[in-house]
């Protein structure tokens, strides 16, 4: 791929900045994982291809924004899309905003989510490296107000659009685990999320029950040494 | 200077070893092993545990070359594991320590696979993939001084190794990664329903152990990615009774080369069950000033890793 370069490595793909068409582009790379068995590689890839494509197609049929998509390409294991270059991850905002913004930030992730999971959109891997935060006026400025910042959602490789509400439930679970095992703000990030989550999602009773069921089942998990 | 001396019982291996701040003085052991195919029930486990219990000591003690006056601090399992080998074996801890009159304490058995883990290799802040028998867990250390488990699935806990070694053709099995969490209870139910019509389709048992071997190491080895991403960790420790399983070394290492992270996995030696690695989580415990009630310091046949506050670390 001329002209692009080597910007990150995420959770399972490489990722690849530079110009397609002329427009600022991000390569997403699944590179062939030599650990994993050939086969499994290979359906593993162009299943997660085509998860990702669908979610993202389909978030923005609802107003969710995902990044718009240039080219799939199966054979080079590769989804070209469009880059954001004025954005950190919600992890970085989270580590270095203040707390009032981190409440903020916490209430458009919840509304974000809320609003996917009434469309019935499962995300599969919500962390806090899978949401960026851009500067909608195209400067690196993200710590002084929320106001020209706006969330976009990726990472859709481990989706799916048929769901239900155990899936609904295991989606905040599993963002719940991560921001636990990264985040220690005194702010609760995960019960300020879940206060927004309701305004979106008119069926979050059964949501929050299930959810309480997921978390005492994780919670009962015995260990057998 | 502080003289650990740990116990440990929660399974089938009793242990008992003695660490003078992180060098190893003696690290005895005895193993009960039940007839082929049968797997270890409590009540002879714990049989077997009361019967060599004092042996043990005495040989640990011997080897270390310390006095009993030497020794700070008793350790023990607190847990999990099971209820009566773990009682069998505190109550000896806390006997001698009241006989030394020595402080006593309790130690998360996972906990002490982890520290000791860190300790061999040197490993800062690594991801931990934790698998034995009965349990899987990814954990990362939080900057909270709590360890918290990302993911915890009871695993097959099928030693598959040697069969699979056989195996040729790969058959798809389902794979099931949600986040840094993975379920094996899809894979389980299908090689229950589908291993009779696997088989008369030509797929020998060998087959399938391999297939299963890879589909499941692939997704510990997915999460374990996953996490390493997340936590932006370049360290990945693998402990526990399956850490020793060459094909999982073998895949993990795969997966740090792609990633320049770096791969510590401990040996034979430690990744079994053991009494120095109580030892020498205890000892951390000490050092840093956690000190236990005798009535706190009874057995739990469970415990999770994240219950237990991480006070003696400091990043
Ligand atoms: N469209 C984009 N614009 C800018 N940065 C991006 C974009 N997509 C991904 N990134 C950055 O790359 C990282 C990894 O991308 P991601 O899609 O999550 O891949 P992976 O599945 O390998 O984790 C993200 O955490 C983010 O920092
Ligand atoms: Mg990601």
């Amino acid at each position: 791929m001329e002209g692009f370069k080597l910007i990150k490595q995420g959770a399972e793909s490489k990722l690849f900045q530079g110009s397609y068409l002329g427009v600022p582009t991000l390569v997403k790379d699944r590179f062939k994982k030599k650990y994993r068995h050939p086969t499994l590689d290979d359906t593993l890839m162009k299943e997660r291809i085509k998860a990702e494509v669908r979610a993202i197609l389909k978030c923005k049929t609802v107003g969710i924004r995902t990044p718009t998509l240039y080219l799939v390409d199966l054979n080079r294991r590769s989804i070209f899309m469009e880059y954001f270059p004025y954005s950190v991850t919600a992890k970085e905002f989270i580590f270095n905003a203040n707390e009032s913004l981190i409440e903020v930030l916490s209430h458009c992730i919840g509304k974000l989510l809320g609003k996917m999971h009434a469309n019935n959109i499962i995300h599969g891997d919500l962390t806090t490296s899978n949401i960026l935060i851009s500067n909608k006026q195209k400067i690196d400025i993200f710590y002084e107000s929320f106001q020209n910042l706006e969330l976009i959602l990726i990472d859709f490789g481990l989706s799916h659009t048929d769901s239900t509400i155990e899936d609904k439930a295991v989606d905040l679970y599993v963002l719940e685990r991560a921001i636990l095992s990264t985040h220690t703000t005194t702010y609760n990030i995960f019960t300020g999320i879940l206060n927004a989550y309701k305004i979106e999602n008119k069926n979050y009773k059964e949501v929050f029950n299930k959810l309480e069921e997921v978390q005492a089942r994780g919670r009962k998990r015995t260990m057998v040494g | 200077m502080v003289i650990a001396i740990g116990f440990e019982g929660s399974a089938n291996k009793l242990g008992i070893g003695i660490v003078k701040d992180g060098e190893v003085l003696s690290n005895c052991r005895r193993t009960y092993i039940t007839p082929p195919g049968e797997g270890f029930l409590p009540k002879e486990t714990a049989i077997h545990h009361r019967q060599n219990v004092l042996k043990v000591l005495r040989e640990a003690i011997d080897k270390s070359g310390i006095k009993v006056s030497d020794i700070d601090v008793v350790c023990y399992t607190k847990g999990p594991g099971m209820g009566a080998p773990l009682a069998t074996v505190a109550i000896v801890a806390r006997t001698v320590a009241q006989i030394w009159n020595k402080p006593l304490l309790g130690v998360n058995h996972c906990i002490g696979h982890i520290e000791m883990g860190r300790l061999i290799t040197g490993a800062k802040n690594p991801i931990v993939l934790y698998v034995s028998g009965g349990n899987t867990q990814v954990i990362a250390y939080s900057k909270k001084d709590t360890a918290y488990s990302l993911s915890n699935d009871p695993s097959p806990g099928y030693n598959i190794e040697q069969l699979a070694k056989k195996g040729e053709k790969y058959v798809s099995l389902p794979y099931c990664v949600k986040g840094m969490d993975v379920s094996f209870s899809g894979i389980l139910s299908y090689m229950e329903e589908k291993i009779e019509s696997l088989l008369r389709e030509g797929y020998t048992e060998a087959d399938l152990c391999y297939s299963l071997q890879e589909t499941v190491f692939a997704m510990l080895v997915e999460t374990t990615e996953r996490a390493l991403a997340h936590c932006e960790s370049t360290e990945v420790l693998i402990v526990g009774g399956v850490g020793c399983n060459e094909r999982l070394q073998a895949m993990m290492h795969q997966m740090c080369l792609e990633r320049d992270a770096k791969l510590f996995a401990t040996d034979e030696r430690f990744c079994i069950d053991n009494g120095v690695m109580i030892a020498h989580a205890g000892a951390e415990m000490f050092n840093s000033g956690t000190k236990m009630k005798w009535e706190d310091c009874f057995i739990t046949q469970r415990y999770r890793t994240d219950d237990v506050e991480t006070t003696w670390r400091e990043d």
